[in-house]
């Protein structure tokens, strides 16, 4: 039983500065065999930079690590591995073009030099016996389906003989059914005394998994709770922000005509390894409505996105925006009828890290009156509209012309909501607006939306954050496989519902 | 215990922009001392040589100039192409390229003679352009690496052009694989009287504030720039990246070109083996000096003619291998490319 | 026609070929390892430039042909650590650090000889190497003169293939390094260093790039002259994206390369056929080209190459 072992782990007194940002100060974590402790609090509290120091991918200003007692010195994850301290990270480490196998045996001495494949079979086997935890040895990694690579991630930090096993947002890339047999898993590990760490946000998870919870905020431990049957979701909520949440208030809104159309899009097949090819898609998202994609990772959301988007083209079907057919999709010509795009990959895709922020911030309309006459830049109008967008969205910035790439994940948001709200869309299409961003980021991008609703817009918001969906959509479309399962009004949908949906069950009974 | 940490910086500011080539150079100096004295030389005596022969007279620094016209161009054709990412490592065969052209319009007998000058700058351009599309189709349509192509293009430019001059042009007065001389009015107009200060020179000086122009201050400069710095986000923000990079390689061969025409119009009048040693490469020493800034360029551009020129006066005072130069423009390369991490990031010592 | 094919099929025209293809196998198998580490070695070129004439120099002096091949590997692993500090250690560009390098090598090796050699008229020469039969093997017909009565080196460039192959695929430090090429993150996260790993690629390639250098002024040549690699480097960038990092296909690769410029050799010595020499030498740069454009689309090229790695990124 918990409790009656000494600790596995204790650290105490860790610090990291990041030039002028305190990641972690003074954090003191205790792990004894069998706990699950869930790591809870906001984006950028400090639970990442915590455990990045445990696995030797940080080091740390200052503090010390025991395991079973003994001080160790953990400089690089070889040193965290040694020690017994296995890591699954948000996204995950694995390499594609290598077979699950090969992926085990990554970095593992092998005897005299030579890969020792039998061997690594066995274990994976042994492995597969306690835990429950089965994958074929020779599948290429490209070819597993995302909660497969996770299993994967989960085999490898067991392969190496992990006793201290740290999971960074496990969930976020899961169906909540898919979920549960993770947590299936982790209770039998636990039971076989291991050491779990769960780093989580979603509230209700660390409640149904968990038996004891850290909350950080803003690098420091603000709460340990020794028995997570004692507080409820709203108190660990309240511990985690520091103030009470208040969800914004989403008005009613009688939608209109249609503004987006999607009729019977599919495209062809990829390479391996590229995502999956849409298969007779239909969507519709009217005036004054937010209608959100729910899916697990890779089931198509990205490429409705990049088809709506222009940058990727259809093998058959229809794109329509407000009343007008798409012929000729292409980035230009869906930008002047009048549909924003707030892309996935904020800083890849959307903005170009390397280059002034004011530049990324007219990257898609430079061409235009009136930031361009005759093809020479208007140096004066395109300052005067940054500095416009700059204020009316109180980004942060030592100068408009600092590199895009250092400002915060928060900051760069913003940036990308100016530039494609400012001239008034018809439609927004916004995929994973708040991944990765703090509480107050993340509402501000939701007001952002409702703004855009209320003001008669039609917004197309894909999201692996349930809850976010929850908050935002007035109907949920589910995605799987290429495919729309199904739409529902969100008086009708539920968590359960929509899992189903996202496992690929025909209807959501 | 110290630390040595690197921090990202939000701003470069300008005085670094024109300090880190400085440093550059001075590290590239030291080094190079070392050779000289391998080479039992007095580091002074062979300094004074290598940096100061070109100013020491009217004659020497007006020569100095015109060896940097083609150098200037080549700089100037790199600099272009590396802000698209399009690496364009083949400005030596889009020079032979050019050259090639203007030695060939530019010895037409029927042609008149007003015409000769204008169509050799025309055509020394399009032939410089063309080489260089070669490699840009081959990137945009089928993804072949355009280091791998444009160096080898270098190769198949030059055997071309060995293959012409000893054949089909081979000067039959002489006897030597050279091209036959182009028209007396085919020559490129010298400005100062007694020096070979030729148009091309000119051209360059012109060519330089004007790109610059192109890059900073047009929609197709910023497009290039984008392309350059992330290909994702162009394509997503309507940009055509193929358009973009077969134009930037266009312009880049151009430029290019134009450094051949030079040379045949204002220098040698022909084209033969020995007409480019190297400025090709030597573009890229000087656009990356440069910070790939169009107007840097031009100094660039200056401080390597200095260096090659100076090198002839100090291997003949010295002994020093005249290659002292080539070993130069590696270690200026190199030293600048450290001195690039400067401007992105900080070195702060830390307790 | 028949004068030609004459010409070509005689066991000493592809013995030929495998003397022409043995430095571009050795330098070909030593980028392959820098890149599937990730790290693409431009500086090739310049590396077999400095590796010839240091291996010349050495064995001018001391009279060994084998220090003179150690010395060219030496040099040649120096300046591949120098690469590793620019594009490792730096995070530089790995394009404009390796025409870097390409050009300081250049410029050492024409120094260097220029100083120790002076400017005379006739070029000093060594006694190359001589080709080592194997006993009883060498006596087989055909295949006997065709590959058991060959320089030592050739021998050595073609037990590299396997040993390359066996390496990569079947030792755990092959595994490390492609790892590292594929997905630095995740070979950091199973304790490889990528850094460890991505330099030791670099100095394979570089010792094999020397050494291939040194094979050319010494076994193929016998002088050290200014244009004695005169892109063979380059040609061996392309045949790694041709053999698809691959060592069995970069021997392919090397082969068909030894035999287009066996066959423009004995065309250009027959005079068949009459066309300006210059473009039988041109020949192997087209074919080159054509090769790469025409596999260019479906090699996948290390996922990681060309991409800095750097660790604590904040």
């Amino acid at each position: 039983m918990p409790g009656e072992r000494g600790p596995i782990l204790a650290m105490r007194g860790m610090s990291k500065r990041f030039g002028s940002v305190q990641a972690n100060a003074d954090v003191d974590l205790v792990l004894r065999p069998g706990d699950i402790l869930g790591l809870l609090g906001e984006n950028g509290a400090g639970k990442t930079t915590l455990m990045n120091m445990l696995f030797g991918t940080y080091t740390p200003d200052s503090g010390e690590i025991e395991i079973d007692g003994r001080p160790v010195a953990i400089s690089n994850s070889a040193d965290a591995l040694a020690s017994g301290v296995g890591m699954v990270h948000q996204h995950f480490h694995l390499v594609p073009r290598l077979t699950v196998l090969e992926n085990l045996m990554i970095g593992r001495p092998g005897s005299g030099g030579r890969l020792d494949r039998r061997g690594a079979r066995g274990k994976l086997a042994q492995i597969a016996d306690r835990f429950g935890l089965t994958l074929d040895p020779d599948t290429l990694v490209s070819a597993l389906a995302i909660g497969e690579q996770q299993r994967l991630e989960i085999i490898k930090a067991l392969f190496r003989d992990a006793r201290i096993l740290i999971l960074d947002e496990p969930t976020a890339v899961l169906t909540p059914q898919e979920a549960d047999a993770l947590f299936d898993a982790l209770r039998a590990m636990a039971g076989d005394g291991l050491g779990i760490i769960f780093i989580s946000h979603k509230l209700y998870e660390v409640k149904a998994i968990t038996n004891r919870a850290m909350i950080m905020r803003r690098g420091k431990v603000t709460a340990t709770i020794d028995d997570i049957g004692a507080v409820s979701e709203r108190q660990l909520g309240e511990l985690m922000c520091g103030h009470e949440i208040r969800p914004p208030e989403k008005p009613a809104s009688e939608p209109g005509e249609a503004l987006l159309t999607l009729r019977e899009i599919s495209t062809e097949p990829g390479a391996a390894g590229e995502g999956v090819p849409l298969r007779a898609v239909s969507l519709e998202v009217r005036a004054g409505e937010v209608l959100g994609i729910a899916g697990v990772s890779g089931n198509g959301q990205l490429e409705v996105a990049e088809i709506i988007a222009g940058v990727r083209t259809s093998a058959s079907g229809e794109l329509t925006v407000a009343g007008q057919v798409v012929v000729y999709p292409n980035p230009r010509a869906i930008q002047d009828l009048r549909v924003g795009r707030i892309p996935e990959d904020r800083l890849g895709t959307g903005l170009i890290s390397s280059l002034p922020m004011s530049d990324s911030m007219v990257l898609p309309r430079i061409h235009q009156a009136p930031f361009s006459r005759f093809g020479v830049i208007d140096r004066k109008r395109t300052r005067e509209f940054v500095e416009h967008q700059v204020e009316r969205f109180d980004i942060k910035c030592a100068a408009t012309d600092v590199r895009t790439g250092t400002l915060s994940g928060g900051n760069l948001q913003k940036v990308l909501l100016a530039r494609e709200l400012a001239f008034d869309p018809l439609v927004v299409l916004a995929a994973q607006p708040t991944r990765g961003l703090d509480v107050g980021a993340a509402q501000f991008v939701h007001e952002r939306f409702l703004e855009v609703r209320q003001a008669g817009g039609a917004i197309l918001l894909i999201s692996e954050d349930l809850e976010e969906l929850f908050l935002l959509s007035d109907r949920i479309a589910v995605m799987y496989e290429g495919r729309i399962m199904d739409t529902l009004p969100i008086e009708e949908a539920t968590v359960q519902k929509v899992g189903l949906l996202m496992a690929g069950a025909e209807t959501a009974a | 215990m110290i630390q040595l940490r690197l921090e990202t910086r939000q701003h470069t500011p300008a005085w670094l922009r024109l300090a880190l080539p400085l440093f550059a150079i001075l590290a590239t100096l030291v080094v190079c001392g070392g050779l000289v004295t391998l080479a039992g030389a007095s580091v002074l005596e062979a300094y004074s040589k290598l940096l100061l022969s070109a100013v020491s007279s009217k004659f020497n620094f007006v020569e100095t100039l015109v060896k940097a016209a083609p150098i200037a161009f080549t700089g100037l054709a790199v600099a272009v192409a590396f802000r698209a990412k399009f690496w364009n490592i083949g400005a030596e065969g889009q020079l032979l390229a050019g050259a090639m052209a203007a030695a060939f319009i530019g010895g037409r007998g029927a042609l008149p003679g007003w015409s000769l000058v204008p169509l050799m700058l025309f055509s020394g351009m399009a032939a410089g352009a063309a080489w260089a599309l070669i490699p840009a189709w081959l990137k945009t349509r089928y993804k072949v690496d355009d280091v791998v192509t444009t160096l080898l293009l270098n190769f198949i430019m030059f055997y071309l052009m060995m293959a012409l001059v000893d054949g089909p042009w081979k000067d039959p007065l002489s006897g030597y694989p050279d091209s036959p001389d182009i028209r007396m009015d085919a020559e490129f107009p010298i400005l100062l009287g007694g020096t070979r200060l030729h148009l091309g020179v000119v051209l360059a000086f012109v060519a330089a504030p004007l790109i610059w122009f192109l890059m900073r201050r047009t929609t197709a400069g910023f497009n290039i720039r984008a392309v350059g710095e992330s290909a994702t986000a162009a394509r997503y923000a309507g940009i055509n990246i193929p358009v973009v990079i077969v134009g930037t390689a266009a312009l880049s061969g151009a430029l290019a070109g134009l450094a051949g025409v030079g040379e045949v119009g204002g220098i040698h009048f022909q084209v033969m083996a020995g007409l480019s040693p190297g400025y090709g490469y030597t573009g890229i020493v000087i656009a990356t000096l440069a910070l790939l800034n169009p107007l840097g360029v031009l100094p660039a551009a200056f401080f390597f003619a200095v260096i090659i020129t100076g090198a002839e006066a100090m291997s003949r005072a010295t002994g020093v291998p005249v290659f002292l130069a080539d070993v130069f423009q590696g270690v200026a390369l190199i030293s600048m490319l450290i001195a690039i991490l400067f401007t992105q990031y900080r070195v702060r010592l830390r307790r | 026609m028949s004068e030609i094919l004459g010409e070509i099929l005689q066991v000493g025209f592809f013995a030929a070929i495998l003397r022409i293809a043995t430095p571009l196998i050795l330098a070909t198998i030593g980028e392959m390892f820098s890149e599937r580490g990730g790290v693409l070695n431009l500086g090739i070129e310049g590396i077999m430039l400095l590796g010839s004439m240091t291996g010349f120099t050495a064995a001018y002096y001391s009279g060994s042909l084998w220090l003179g091949i150690l010395a060219a590997m030496a040099v040649g692993a120096l300046m591949a650590l120098l690469m590793g500090l620019l594009t490792v250690t730096l995070g530089l560009s790995q394009h404009v650090s390796g025409i870097g390098t390409t050009l300081l090598c250049t410029g050492l090796a024409f120094f260097f000889y220029r100083l120790i050699f002076g400017q005379p008229s006739l070029p000093p020469n060594v006694e190359g190497f001589q080709v080592a039969p194997i006993p009883l093997l060498a006596e087989i017909p055909l295949i006997g003169p065709l590959l058991f009565n060959q320089f030592t080196l050739v021998y050595l460039a073609l037990l590299l293939v396997p040993a390359a192959a066996f390496l990569l695929n079947h030792t755990s430090w092959g595994l490390s390094l492609r790892a590292v090429g594929e997905n630095p993150r995740a070979a950091d996260g199973a304790g490889v260093s990528v850094a460890k790993m991505r330099y030791q690629g670099l100095m394979l390639s570089g010792m094999l790039m020397g050494a291939a250098g040194a094979y050319l002024s010494m076994a193929q040549f016998n002088a050290f002259t200014f244009g004695v690699i005169s892109g063979r480097g380059w040609v061996c960038i392309a045949l790694v994206v041709f053999g698809q990092w691959s060592p069995w296909k970069c021997l392919a690769g090397a082969l068909l390369f030894g035999f287009v410029d066996a066959l423009q050799l004995r065309l250009q010595a027959s005079g068949v056929i009459e066309i300006p020499y210059q473009f039988f030498l041109m020949l192997p740069f087209v074919l080159t080209i054509v090769a790469m454009a025409l596999v260019s689309r479906s090699a996948i090229p290390p996922a990681a190459l060309l991409v800095p790695f750097r660790k604590e990124e904040r």
